[in-house]
């Protein structure tokens, strides 16, 4: 078994991969700390139903690069939901479920009055659970999620301090002059990138996993935001590098191996933190 | 100059008015107490001190030197933060935002003010403990020591003992006026009239009838008669 994943570790493709995969749970894992805490969990469901939505209509058009139509219109979703966090008639959690789906029966509609190829069920299997496997990653999809990666870190970091007295207490950030709204809409930017760049690895109906799971199993264990960031990001990362081998190995789903990495995982921590709990009373 | 002194302001929601002319002035030092049954807009107001709601008319004006991201507050406990990993010093910490301003990362001096006002409100020793652990009491410690990270002057406390024990309120209220004789004014929301008479140098009571004035003169008024009489009502009950 072991030679067999030396000689697999030897293809351009399964490296590839091992990179996106392990830069889009990174990612997703540092916005999940915050989404989770803000009760915005579903905000990734929703989002990847938009993205759905959106892939069915640039197939149909035929676009060659369907990233054109899909990120902003994703982008445009989530700036929405942010926005309908509070002060309006549809509450949040009714706004994102209400695009979700509405988003998903649209896309599959369309996709069926207008098939692009003979296999409709299989592209949509595809685009709801992510590819059966990772060969088709390319080195340009790679460059390209290196430079969105480095460019969510990179806000991240920066914005570090900020965001967590955003998340913490709006109101007194905002009466202190911080600017929550600003940061607020450089999230959701932040989320809807993610999602677009998770869509291809674990698919639409998952990646709401990839962005709670990491976050709600180090909330187990640790008890400060530093700590909790940092750990999700570890453990996400070694979920989604754990998942792809052993998809490799066991020729599983990419997606649906990962996640199911990433709920074990949960279960060892949440088990980690009641014995912990335990032992301090 | 005082402090912060509001003229003529009309509060309220989508052309629904709460508030209508709303006189006060906090100088330097004061003590100030807004009493008032649940749903007479004492929460608006508050929101509209802080700038986070916008009054259907009227002033707000700060004097001495006070900008309007000096005002510490004090808010109420939002469901987020019961289950809020963050460490005590995170929270405290977060309290000088407006002093860090643009720049990304919290300087020493910084971490050193967040260090005495965890040391003035004698929760050093849980810096590096989880927030959701506290009991009520030590939260409102923290919650405190975050306010005066932000300002020098004036706090700003949205029912600073709600949820807590007889014991632990009255040590709220003793370290409160006490950060009020070091010289920090005080504007406090509370329906606990009882204790506003006792602490607070000023009333602001809302209802359909508004009183603002000393402590003695609101004793002396109609509105803080007929309340003093229900309260100490109840009391025998």
């Amino acid at each position: 078994m072991f030679e067999k994943l030396i000689q697999y570790l030897q293809y351009p493709s399964v490296q590839y991969a091992l990179i996106v995969g392990v830069l889009i749970a990174l990612c997703s894992s540092l916005v999940g700390v915050t989404l989770v805490l803000k009760r915005f969990s579903f905000i990734g469901d929703g989002l990847s139903h938009v993205a759905f939505g959106a892939m069915s209509v640039a197939s149909v058009l035929h676009l060659t690069n369907q990233m054109i139509l899909v990120l902003p219109l994703t982008v445009l979703s989530a700036i929405l939901l942010l926005r309908t966090g509070q002060n309006t008639k549809i509450k949040g959690d009714a706004a994102i479920a209400m695009i979700s789906v509405g988003a998903l029966a649209f896309g599959y509609m369309l996709m069926n009055i207008f098939p692009v190829s003979s296999n409709v069920s299989g592209d949509v299997c595809s685009t709801l659970f992510g590819s059966t496997s990772l060969l088709t990653v390319t080195l340009a999809d790679v460059l390209v999620c290196a430079v969105m990666s480095i460019v969510v870190l990179a806000v991240f970091f920066l914005l570090y301090n900020k965001i967590f007295a955003v998340t913490f207490d709006e109101n007194f950030a905002t009466a202190v002059g911080t600017k929550a709204k600003r940061y607020n809409l450089i999230l959701a930017v932040i989320i809807a990138v993610i999602i677009v760049l998770a869509m291809d690895l674990v698919g639409s109906l998952l990646i709401s996993a990839l962005v709670i799971f990491p976050a709600l199993s180090a909330m187990r264990i640790f008890g400060s935001f530093k700590r909790v960031t940092i750990f999700s990001a570890i453990l996400s990362v070694t979920c989604a590098f754990l998942g792809i081998i052993a998809s490799i190995l066991l020729s599983t789903p990419v997606g649906a191996t990962i996640v199911a990495a990433a709920v074990s995982a949960f279960f060892v921590c949440l088990l980690i933190g009641a014995l912990k709990k335990e032992k301090h009373t | 100059m005082s402090l912060l002194s509001v003229q003529n302001l009309v509060l309220g929601y989508d052309n629904h008015i709460i508030i209508q002319d709303l006189n006060f002035t906090v100088n330097a030092g004061d003590y100030l107490c807004i009493v008032g049954e649940n749903g007479s807009g004492k929460s608006t107001l508050v929101r509209t001190l802080l700038r986070l709601h916008k009054p259907m008319e009227g002033n707000i004006c700060l004097g001495d030197d006070l900008k309007p991201t000096e005002i510490g507050y004090l808010p109420q406990q939002t469901v987020v933060q019961k289950d809020f990993p963050a460490s005590v010093r995170e929270i405290v910490l977060s309290g000088c935002q407006a002093r860090c301003g643009r720049r990304p990362f919290y300087n020493r001096q910084e971490k050193q003010l967040a260090r005495q006002n965890m040391e003035r409100m004698d929760i050093l020793d849980l810096a590096h403990r989880c927030y959701r652990e506290l009991s009520g009491g030590q939260q409102q410690r923290v919650l405190l020591a975050r306010a005066l990270c932000a300002t020098q002057k004036l706090l700003l406390l949205d029912e600073p003992v709600s949820g807590l024990d007889p014991k632990v309120t009255a040590e709220m209220y003793d370290l409160i006026r006490d950060l009020n004789r070091d010289g920090i004014t005080i504007i406090m929301i509370s329906h606990d009239i009882s204790a506003a008479i006792q602490y607070a140098s000023h009333i602001l009571h809302i209802s359909k009838k508004i009183f603002f004035g000393t402590t003695e003169e609101y004793l002396k008024s109609d509105t803080g008669k007929l309340f003093v009489a229900i309260e100490s009502g109840d009391s025998i009950v």
